[in-house]
């Protein structure tokens, strides 16, 4: 199965169960046990991994030691044929061939333990990513289910039991009031600000005629005149 | 920085500051398996937010409404719209657990204070424009 559908099966199993455990312990623990066995077969690829890769490097002395060999019998054929011994140099050529058909089956058998290697190594990699990614995912639910916890505690300390509380409509009902309490009170302090910063006076003395409104482009027009003619 | 480490730090930092749109906030640590940061946002208590933190995540929660809350016949039509809502409401996403409906965040856990700040403030937005918004659908 796969990881988000066994979480899936963990989280939905208490949807039953109003209220009650947000998870479903049982399957917490499956995943757990699952997540331990995942990690020992991990821990075996791992060892493999080792035994393979030392395996592999034996082979490659062996292949060093071949090509070695064929190399240096081959300089003692040529030595033999200079001295004209053809029969030794036969023999010397028979033992090339041995050497090269060795050389064949070890350079098989490395290439064989190179692409098991490259598998070996994958496969740990993708069982490390899934671990982990159970890991991950095992631990939100983890956190849901501890804010479902705190929110249940919360709950209980804001309506005085443990019963739900009100309905989100309700809620927002009251927040949104709180809004509006909080911009009347917004409201009437700039009013009170305005009055005593004197706002208030001075449009009741306008509206008295004892002081007049601003000046307007006439008066200064007019003043401009008086003074030109004086 | 462990996990708790970044709780505490988180929590004394909302506990002084004020966001540019005016919300103060004031958070405290809820002990548990998983500790939880409870975050309220002034004149919003009805909607705390919960804050958790593990390895590779931050989560940012507000429940919402209960199953219980849901008009029967309307259900269907409620998921479906919020499955739509899901992608235009910025930053945060609909979810359920158990019976209880929630609208969550997830932040990297190299995020900024600063980031989750903002998370925070976006979250609490969105928790009551999603109820004004479904108002419809709930008893």
């Amino acid at each position: 199965m796969s990881i988000l559908k066994q979480l899936w099966t963990a989280v939905r199993g208490t949807a039953t169960e109003a209220g009650e455990a947000i998870v479903d312990t049982q399957a917490i623990r499956i995943m757990e046990q699952e997540m331990r066995d995942a990690k020992k077969h991990m821990n075996q690829a791992k060892e493999n991994l080792t035994k393979v890769m030392a395996e592999k490097m034996g082979v490659e002395r062996e292949v060093t030691r071949l090509k070695k060999e064929i190399e240096e019998h081959e300089t003692y054929a040529g030595q033999a044929l200079d001295k004209g011994d053809e029969e030794l140099a036969l023999e010397i050529a028979d033992k090339i061939v041995e050497f090269s058909n060795e050389l064949e089956a070890q350079e098989e058998l490395l290439s064989s333990y190179i692409s098991n290697i490259s598998n070996l190594k994958s496969t740990i990699k993708t069982t490390e990513r899934n671990i982990k990614s159970l890991y991950r995912e095992l631990s939100v639910v983890k956190t849901t289910e501890s804010v479902q916890k705190a929110s249940s505690a919360a709950a209980a300390k804001f309506s005085g039991s443990s019963s739900a509380i009100t309905s989100a409509t309700a809620s927002l009902e009251r927040i949104k009031q709180k809004q509006q309490k909080r911009s009347d009170q917004m409201n009437a302090a700039m009013e009170l600000q305005n009055e005593s910063g004197g706002g208030d006076l001075k449009a009741r003395m306008k509206k008295a005629g004892i002081v007049s409104g601003s000046t307007s482009s006439n008066d200064v027009l007019a003043r401009l005149k008086a003074k030109k003619a004086g | 920085m462990s996990n708790q480490e970044k709780l505490k730090e988180l929590k004394s930092t909302l506990n002084d500051t004020k966001t540019e749109e005016g919300l103060s906030f004031s958070a405290e640590i809820i002990p548990g398996e998983v500790d939880v940061l409870q975050v309220t946002v002034q004149d919003r208590e009805e909607f705390p937010i919960y804050i958790t933190t593990d390895d590779s995540q931050i989560l940012c929660v507000t429940h919402l409404w209960q199953e219980s809350e849901v008009k029967k016949e309307l259900r269907e039509e409620l998921l479906d719209a919020l499955l739509t809502m899901n992608v235009p409401m910025p930053l945060s996403s609909f979810s359920k657990v158990g019976n209880q409906y929630i609208l969550f965040g997830a932040l990297t856990s190299t995020s900024s204070i600063e980031d989750i700040q903002y998370e925070i403030s976006v979250l609490s937005e969105n928790t009551l424009d999603a109820i004004e918004a479904i108002n419809d659908y709930l008893k």
